[in-house]
């Protein structure tokens, strides 16, 4: 399965405050240990919201508003898309990234939609007979 | 935590340490077999104690530690018959008293000793069988039941095939290293192959009704790119890696709603994963950048590159496809890319130029029971309007093939030529 996994901003994120070159080096290190294991597929690290901009929808009418947004703790300072097998291996992994920020912060872990919801529209003929594959498989047992 | 949180847990450190964790004890028992045998016994310990200890911080680092102390327990009660296995017990012990940091002392082979695994696992002395098998057991982690159901096979089989396989490596006294030299290329191209195997196995089924069985591919993708990282300067594991990011970018185009399956030309290219591409061409740059010639997978990865690139089928570089698939027939001589030249000859220089190539392989005995030589007649046939002819040729077709949702699609085509 596909993750993105989601960097939450802070206070320090938003006012521009690079992170410590020791922080930068552990963190390289943690993306490489990403990379060897097969996992990262993308990432990057975001500007403060004060250099983004926000597009807001209401019906036919777009508005655009600059940045920079309140709410803190709802912004994203960066990101990663990662492969994994599990949701479990995900949270494994980040656990083990160095923590990102000086203060208190929060990575979340969003799982994206994939080939495997397919298998919602399998229809009833397709599953009865996934069904009996398994069934002659656990009968060869 | 509750013990079902902890388990889940556990699997999830067991996917990213076992690799590494039976590489590294390979090294120093100098047995593939004993090394995964003690990675389990450090797996059951840990299945053990984590649901009422809490999973520890350093989850990689416990484990190895619980396996050296189970084989420095089996070295020693073992009635030391030979002297491996005293060497091998006073390397561990030498090991212990001289590094207390074990784990950083592992950091350093990691890389190494995970390449060297990959090797074993693909040795030829093994069929292909075991050496797929094998390769998802050490590598990818796979329980035996998880490989026994995305082959379709018994668990008892994959379990049976994976015991003989360790036995057979150790009966052989296959070394546990990176091949050099002349060797390294005739055994590079067996892992590659293994993994190639593996994504196509979930890319397409050869039986049943599972068109694609995506957790394969995903894994094979995920081996490759390991792959990758460790021989970044052979351009053909670039290749490779290359090949599978871009076919898999097509996984979710490739099935209808009813999960038939939607051959390339006619798949809905906005389904077409952009970042799976953008990582194919990014792979083909780096094989590229090593300044060798292309080879087998790097060049088939070009030719799918052609298709990724063209935003709707008709801007498809078909005279560009043509030229590749000419170098890889002389790469890889064989029946089924010469077929393929057909397809992309007749696409860039007309059917009837197509057919040429086609006809001129009738008689090619390794495919006359090949459902995609008829396929390949009858599309072409039906381009050039001899519609009896392309029907029987479909007709053929669907009569040779064993998956049962291509058969409906040739038989749909066979009944569109009546």
């Amino acid at each position: 399965m596909r993750v993105m996994v989601i960097v939450k901003a802070t206070k320090d994120s938003e006012a521009g405050v690079m992170p410590s070159e020791k922080m930068l080096t552990e963190m390289g290190k943690f993306n490489e240990e990403l990379i060897k294991a097969g996992v990262m597929l993308a990432g990057d690290g975001l500007h403060p919201s004060s250099k983004g901009a926000r597009v807001r929808f209401s019906g036919t009418k777009r508005t655009v508003i600059d940045g920079p947004f309140a709410e803190t703790k709802e912004l994203i300072a960066g990101y990663w898309i990662w492969q994994v097998k599990a949701m479990d291996e995900a949270i494994a992994w980040v656990k083990r990234c160095p923590n990102p920020m000086l203060e208190d912060s929060e990575i979340e872990i969003r799982p994206a939609f994939e080939v495997e919801d397919f298998g919602e529209t399998m229809t009833p003929e397709l599953r009865a007979h996934d069904e009996k594959l398994r069934a002659q498989l656990a009968a060869q047992k | 935590m509750t013990a079902t949180d902890t388990h889940r847990a556990i699997d999830a450190v067991w996917r990213i340490e076992s690799a590494k964790l039976i590489a590294g004890l390979a090294r120093v028992v100098r047995d593939v077999g004993v090394a995964e045998e003690l990675a389990q016994d450090a797996l059951v310990a840990a299945l053990k104690q984590w649901p009422e200890t809490g999973v520890p911080d350093n989850p990689g680092a416990w484990l190895m530690a619980a396996a050296k102390h189970r084989a420095i327990d089996r070295l020693r009660h073992k009635t030391m018959l030979d002297r491996k296995h005293e060497e091998v017990a006073r390397d561990l012990a030498e090991k212990e008293l001289a590094m207390p940091d074990l784990d950083s002392a592992l950091d350093d082979h990691v890389g190494d000793d995970l390449l060297r695994l990959l090797f074993v696992s693909c040795h030829p002395v093994l069929s292909t069988e075991a050496r797929v098998a094998l390769t998802l057991r050490l590598l990818g982690g796979l329980t035996t039941d998880e490989i026994a159901r995305a082959y379709l096979t018994p668990e008892a089989t994959v379990a049976q095939r994976i015991v003989r396989a360790k036995r057979t490596l150790s009966e052989a006294g296959v070394p546990f290293e990176v091949p050099r030299g002349e060797e390294m290329e005739a055994r590079l191209s067996s892992v590659l192959e293994v993994i190639y195997l593996i994504f196509n196995e979930g890319y397409s089924a050869t039986a049943g009704s599972d068109w694609t069985r995506p957790a394969l591919c995903e894994e094979a993708l995920r081996l490759g790119r390991i792959l990758a990282e460790l021989a970044p300067h052979e351009p053909e594991v670039h290749g490779l890696v290359a090949l599978m990011e871009i076919q898999a970018s097509r996984l979710r185009a490739r099935v209808g709603p009813s999960g038939e399956a939607i051959l390339l030309l006619d798949q809905d290219r906005m389904k077409w994963d952009l970042l799976l591409i953008r990582r194919g061409f990014a792979a083909i740059a780096r094989a590229k950048a090593i300044g060798r010639p292309l080879g087998f997978y790097a060049l088939q990865a070009g030719i799918a590159a052609c298709h990724a690139r063209a935003r709707v089928a008709a801007d498809t570089d078909w005279a560009q496809i043509a030229t590749l698939y000419g170098a890889l027939v002389r790469v890889a001589p064989s029946p089924v890319i010469e077929l393929n030249r057909a397809v992309a000859v007749g696409m860039a220089h007309g059917a009837a130029e197509g057919l040429k190539i086609a006809d001129a392989m009738a008689d090619e005995p390794s495919l006359k029971t090949y459902y995609v030589l008829p396929m390949v007649r009858g599309d072409l046939l039906e381009k050039l309007g001899r519609l009896d002819e392309a029907r029987l040729a479909f007709e053929r077709a669907a009569s040779l093939t064993r998956n049962v949702r291509e058969r409906d699609v040739l038989l749909a085509r066979a009944s569109a030529c009546a």
